[in-house]
């Protein structure tokens, strides 16, 4: 790609933006999403720094190392440990104990007896050969599986392999387990069974309760296979709603490894990724604005000699110039979610951002964005903005009554027996 | 967040360290505090690995579970926390003091002190939570039989961390982010504030540093380790993993000399990952202690050493563990209490505290000024009597939104009912308020002397001070509880399904 392409961003369109976003990333192969990236979309949707990286298909993981600011995930073998350990179980004898869960106490669903596929693996698969793990071979096992499905059949589908398309890209995503069709309690016989996407999560519910943070994920992340599999169905020319809008969350209860089975309502969720992958492709208006030396290249040539280092495209510092072109919309809460948020946070702190102390400080202190301004409105060194009279006046009167409540003596204690 | 809390955290961003935002401590600290710092097995739901715990700085006590998916283990680990506990909890039944009878209760005993787990955070909290409803419901005999402290030391963890931890004003269970910023604003935000050592750099930065910058270089897990209860991933992978393994490969190999080895290693591990934190808690608790207790500080725990007191009272005559979930009629009365604590604690903290009061100011349901006018001779007639209704003029800077009608109390006459007459601007600026005494002057047709503000004098009036107080919802007896909430319940008996929990 030629460095001088500003006629590219003066003239958009879908192929200009595509093109844009390639030269963006430079020459390194997209980072494909997962349903983890997918679910993360929704949170702070309003930054326009993860929109283009994340349309670029920028590896945002390597490119906050490169600029010095680490992300800090990770997660604990343990937990690897216990999770894997906990689906083996579930999905144990071609996930009898499963089928057995929704037929229990206290889902009573009407489940038929299901044929069991593993769409992990090839039908004739030669045991010596390595397992093939083609993604686009077990995309249309996966397809021909859920034609099957469509026609009537009752199959169970484990390792299924998703497709969604994000930002033009094609995104795979494996469901934890399967589709399987089944009726509500109550339902009438003769009402269609419809199909459920189980997620396996290994966290407790104790007592009914679990973590919400732990299950609101699982419901986003659940949400993005119940829209993939509904895409499916679509291409295939079935009605999408033959996927339910509940999805069945199956953890260990109480302090036992003994699996339960949760129905859990995901439109919620559903609507709000959709609303996000709809909105991705239409951010050719935001890349056309782009400076067009704004540049994520992430690549480093092989070394001219042993044991040298190699040549990166981009340094730190023309790295991070890149992204304080592109602007972010830091939050805490961020730390949680998106790799670049020590970067963004360090950067909202030294622009002495109200962000940089949480959403709730920006809006109590009437949306003023800079903290010096609103200390200079607050001691009255500097007069209101336009629009802030009203966080003005709020502003002088919390410094008046703080200043003035120093000065003052709280109550002394009177004895233990004082009030009533 | 009141406009006042977010302005302290703008200037605490700035100075680079904490600013107060109350001017006393609104919480207990005990003499002799139970710190207490769980460390949780990654994945698990309730799998201790290690406890630090006591109530001497300088001789902490280490519990390690060397491998806590072993049910044995984690067993042995609970009866040796019990141990500390026990008598811990036993030695602050020792003296009690005479309640004189009220309409409601008879004149009984109420111990003269209570425990205080303190925890770094909410999260260690929610562990003992855990640990608790774990613990309580295992028996003596059944197919998982355990030493009899076990379901004991389940209900005091219950106690301290699921009952009594949520209630507001509350001493007994506290987790230490919590308490330092509910009296310090720093200029970070309050989901980073949930990280113990960052939060107390801020408060309490080392010589020579800013808050800013030493509470940047807490956050590193290589620097300054998680105060837990989740330990570092990294730590997991690099340190705990290849120890517990050796320590299982050992004990498979029946080489015990290689098994002491092995917990000999993993307990220093540990040891290093909580000694930091042990240090810091116990710093951030003489952070609390150097702020001057709040007037009903004595008060409020003068409650807790009540609650303790029936809470022992009701495990010697036979209580059944708490329950899974509690009852209907249990559930809105809990939630009353709730509700009516936190009333209890909002209001005394904005009288005991001007820093808190300031807040109501900014908000509008409080002003504060000067009284420039007093016609203490203002009398009503009504019906054959004259009743004393003082006049009061006030200025004040505050804008009062307030309208005419609206019943006032003032901090410094707390059980005063004072109406507001009328606001008209001030020709200085600011506000002149006219203010009818209502009631708190005696019994006389002329008021008490003291019972009227001077001129002269700095006032401030709230209206919720001057609200009355909730009175509790009628609830039936439990033996009357219709069936369609539950009832009436049946006596509880231990249920087998109970005893028969899995545990692992």
């Amino acid at each position: 790609m030629s460095p001088s392409v500003p006629q590219a961003t003066a003239a958009p369109g879908p192929a200009g933006t595509a093109a844009r976003l390639d030269a963006l990333r430079g020459p390194v192969p997209p980072r494909s999403h997962d349903a983890r990236t997918i679910a993360a979309l929704t949170v702070n949707p309003g930054c326009s720094r993860r929109a283009v990286l994340d349309a670029a298909g920028v590896d945002k993981r390597k490119l906050a190392e490169r600029i010095g600011f680490p992300a800090r995930y990770g997660q604990s073998p343990f937990a690897i440990t216990r999770g894997l350990a906990f689906e083996k179980q579930v999905k144990a004898d071609n996930c009898a104990a499963l089928l057995e869960l929704l037929r229990a106490e206290p889902l009573h669903f009407d489940v038929p007896e299901h044929e069991y596929v593993d769409l992990g693996v090839e039908p004739e698969a030669d045991p010596a050969a390595p397992a093939s793990l083609d993604r686009a071979a077990r995309y249309e096992r996966t397809r021909q599986a859920f034609a099957r499905v469509a026609a009537g059949e009752p199959l169970l589908a484990d390792h299924p392999l998703l497709r969604l398309d994000v930002g033009g890209r094609a995104a795979y995503v494996e469901p934890d387990v399967v589709a399987l069709s089944a009726r509500p309690a109550g339902a009438s016989a003769s009402a269609p069974a419809r199909l459920y996407v189980a997620e396996v999560k290994s966290f407790a519910v104790i007592d009914g309760q679990a973590d919400p943070a732990k299950v609101g994920a699982a419901a986003t992340q659940a949400a993005v296979y119940v829209l993939a599999l509904r895409r499916l169905f679509t291409e295939l020319g079935v009605d999408p709603a033959i996927v339910a809008d509940d999805v069945l969350l199956i953890c260990p209860t109480d302090f036992a490894n003994k699996p339960s089975a949760h129905l859990l309502d995901v439109r919620r969720q559903i609507a709000a990724v959709e609303r996000q992958l709809a909105r991705l492709p239409r951010i050719g208006a935001l890349i056309a604005e782009l400076d067009p030396a704004v540049d994520f290249d992430l690549a480093v040539d092989p070394p001219e000699a042993k044991g040298e280092p190699g040549r990166e495209h981009r340094s730190a510092v023309e790295l991070a110039k890149s992204l304080t072109m592109v602007e972010a919309r830091y939050a805490p809460e961020c730390v949680t979610n998106c790799e670049m948020a020590f970067h963004c946070r360090s950067e909202a702190r030294a622009a002495g951002a109200a962000d940089a102390l949480g959403r709730s400080v920006r809006d109590s202190l009437g949306g003023i964005e800079s903290l010096s301004e609103a200390l200079e409105v607050a001691d009255g060194t500097a007069g209101a903005g336009s629009g802030q009279h009203e966080a003005a006046r709020l502003l002088r009167a919390a410094a008046r009554a703080y200043d003035e409540a120093l000065r003052v003596v709280p109550r002394a204690a009177d004895g233990p027996e004082a009030d009533g | 967040m009141s406009t006042l809390t977010a302005l302290a955290r703008a200037r605490a961003a700035r100075a680079g360290r904490a600013v107060p935002i109350t001017a006393v401590r609104h919480v207990h600290v005990s003499d002799e505090p139970l710190v207490v710092i769980p460390l949780m097995q990654a994945g698990e739901a309730a799998a201790p690995l290690a406890v630090m715990a006591g109530t001497d700085r300088g001789a902490p006590t280490l519990l390690v579970v060397a491998q806590p998916r072993n049910r044995d283990q984690r067993f042995e680990f609970l009866t040796a926390f019990a141990e500390l506990l026990v008598p811990y909890i036993d030695a602050r039944r020792q003296h009690t003091e005479t309640v004189e009878a009220t309409r409601s209760r008879e004149e009984w005993e109420r111990c003269t002190d209570a425990p205080q787990l303190i925890l770094p955070n909410p999260g260690g909290v929610e562990a003992l939570r855990l640990l608790g409803r774990s613990a309580r419901f295992r028996t003596v005999d059944g197919p998982y039989p355990v030493d009899a402290r076990v379901p004991l030391l389940g209900r005091y963890l219950t106690w301290f961390a699921d009952d009594r931890a949520p209630m507001p004003g509350s001493s007994v269970c506290l987790a230490l982010t919590s308490v330092l910023a509910q009296h310090w604003a720093t200029g970070q935000s309050a989901l980073e504030d949930q990280h113990l050592p960052a939060l107390l750099s801020w408060i309490d930065p080392p010589d020579g540093m800013s808050g800013a910058a030493a509470a940047l270089l807490a956050e590193d897990p290589d620097v300054v380790p998680p105060a837990g209860p989740a330990t570092d991933p990294a730590f997991d992978t690099g340190v705990l993993a290849p120890l517990v393994r050796a320590q299982e490969e050992a004990r498979a190999a029946d080489d015990m000399r290689a098994v002491a080895k092995a917990e000999e290693e993993l307990r220093a591990a540990l040891a290093a990952q909580l000694e930091p934190t042990w240090e810091t808690v116990w710093r951030g608790i003489d952070v609390l202690r150097a702020l001057p207790a709040a007037a009903s500080d004595e008060l409020r725990w003068q409650v807790d050493r009540g609650r303790f007191t029936d809470f022992m009272t009701g495990i010697e005559d036979g209580a059944p563990p708490q329950p899974k979930r509690p009852s209907a009629v249990a559930a809105a009365r809990r939630l009353a209490d709730l509700e009516s604590a936190q009333q209890s604690y909002d209001r005394t903290q904005a009288i005991d505290d001007p820093l808190v009061l300031a807040r109501y100011r900014v908000g509008g349901e409080a002003f504060a000024g000067r009284i420039t006018f007093v016609d203490a001779e203002r009398q009503e007639i009504k019906g054959k009597r004259a009743w004393p209704r003082p006049l009061v003029v006030m200025q004040t800077q505050d804008e009062v939104i307030l309208r005419p009608g609206v019943k006032l109390a003032s901090p410094a006459r707390v059980n005063q009912t004072v109406r507001l007459r009328a606001v008209r601007p001030a020709e200085a600026g600011g506000f002149e308020v006219e203010l009818e005494l209502q009631s708190g002057m005696g019994r006389g047709k002329t008021p008490e002397a003291g019972s009227v503000p001077a001129v002269g004098e700095e006032r401030c009036y709230a209206t919720f001070l001057a609200e009355q107080r909730g009175t509790r919802p009628e609830l039936p007896d439990a033996d009357q509880t219709p069936w369609t909430h539950g009832g009436p319940p049946w006596p509880h008996v231990a249920r087998a399904e109970d005893q028969a929990e899995e545990w692992r």
